[in-house]
């Protein structure tokens, strides 16, 4: 006999998407670039995965998620990702 | 389309700025690939992934309990062998529902030796509850039921040995790795899923609420407790280790002043006797995998 289980609930894959954390942010990443190495580091190491690689290899926040973490600013090995006050 | 950008765990998450469980949750699922289900236990990873209706993941995942996580990973398990499917079972875990609630199941499941790796990502408190302390939290650490004060130097006991306990168990692989070396952690969640058998990874996932330091450090506090000697990142196949990291290290005051959960350490007055005997344990570690690299001066 199988029963069915009336318990628990699902939900639809990613569905965090619609959940915007870029409102959280104080402090917003602005990506210069003329240094950047396109090393890639950062599109490894944001913990939001918002950062994309665009046409020509240069790295681009999501800006409707990034919380303005700064870790990216923090690691870039050629420093150029500068954390600029949020203005709302 | 580059692998990182159809991520398996979507962004608008609620875990703090700079986690360390979203990075290592991203670069787990990155390193397991899509043909995973993933068992999660209660946790600050739980929580703030999968608030109902929503979820970040975007392969097959499961909550049940705190400490039934490798109970349900092991059905899953003996289910996908009786229909010869290949999916990988990962369950994944804090140190709260690894170390302490769910250790009876995770005995059990390793000891009928399930095919599934188990991952704790360990940021040394049960975080998600308001940082109690917990069997992995390191000797000292101010918790809120381990404060420091008077009385009190922070958490008396030093921390759990799992990955020991579990390579007792018989287990086939079992390592640690850390959030600041992520190919490395990647290597060896992709080793543990090839391994038959079940596989622990302990991954150490500093928390910036926690531990008390700005969401922009979290990568430089993991490397730290790397180069002190604080935390070791290693590799043991069939009880054996088999590789370590090696660092030329520092004295673990480096490691302890960026942290609140230190702070009784060096306010109101530097407590020598204390930082000593830390200094000691991350001694004992270094001699007890060989970490040391002596430079020729």
């Amino acid at each position: 006999m199988i029963m069915p289980l009336g318990l628990g609930c699902s939900s639809r894959p990613g569905t965090s998407r619609v959940n915007r954390t870029g409102s959280w942010r104080t402090f917003r990443p602005v990506f210069l670039r003329d240094k950047c190495t396109k090393c890639r580091l950062c599109i490894q190491l944001c913990p939001e995965g918002c950062i994309m690689e665009e046409s020509e290899g240069f790295p681009v926040p999501d800006y409707t998620y990034c919380k303005g973490c700064g870790l990216c600013a923090e690691e870039c090995p050629a420093e150029v990702i500068e954390m600029q006050k949020e203005e709302k | 389309m580059t692998d990182e950008q159809c991520s398996l765990f979507e962004p608008g998450h609620r875990a703090c700025g700079g986690c360390a469980a979203a990075l290592a949750a991203r670069a787990i699922l990155d390193a397991a690939g899509p043909d995973t289900i993933i068992v999660s236990a209660t946790g600050c990873m739980e929580v703030f992934s999968t608030p109902y209706p929503e979820t970040a993941w975007k392969v097959p995942w499961i909550h049940s309990l705190f400490e039934n996580n490798s109970a349900v990973a092991s059905g899953i398990t003996a289910a996908l062998k009786k229909q010869g499917r290949k999916e990988k079972v990962i369950a994944l875990g804090g140190d709260g529902a690894t170390f302490d609630i769910g250790m009876l199941c995770l005995s059990g499941a390793f000891e009928r030796g399930h095919d599934f790796v188990y991952i704790c990502y360990d940021n040394e408190a049960y975080m998600n509850t308001g940082i109690q302390r917990s069997g992995a939290t390191p000797y000292d650490a101010s918790t809120t039921t381990s404060p420091a004060g008077k009385c009190s130097t922070g958490n008396r006991r030093p921390k759990k040995d799992l990955p020991a306990i579990l390579a007792a168990h018989g287990a086939p692989y079992v390592a640690t790795a850390t959030i600041a070396y992520l190919p490395d952690l990647k290597k060896k969640v992709r080793k543990a899923l090839d391994t038959e058998g079940p596989c622990y990874v302990q991954v150490h996932a500093p928390c910036c609420t926690g531990w008390g330091f700005e969401g922009e450090k979290t990568l430089a506090i993991a490397r730290l407790a790397v180069e002190t000697g604080l935390f070791v990142s290693y590799e043991m196949e069939n009880g054996v280790v088999t590789r370590v990291k090696k660092v030329v290290r520092k004295p673990v005051e480096e490691y302890l002043k960026e942290q609140r959960r230190f702070r009784h350490l060096f306010r109101p007055k530097r407590n020598d006797a204390e930082i000593a005997k830390i200094q000691a344990i991350a001694d004992r570690n270094a001699e007890k995998f060989g970490i040391d690299i002596n430079l020729k001066k």
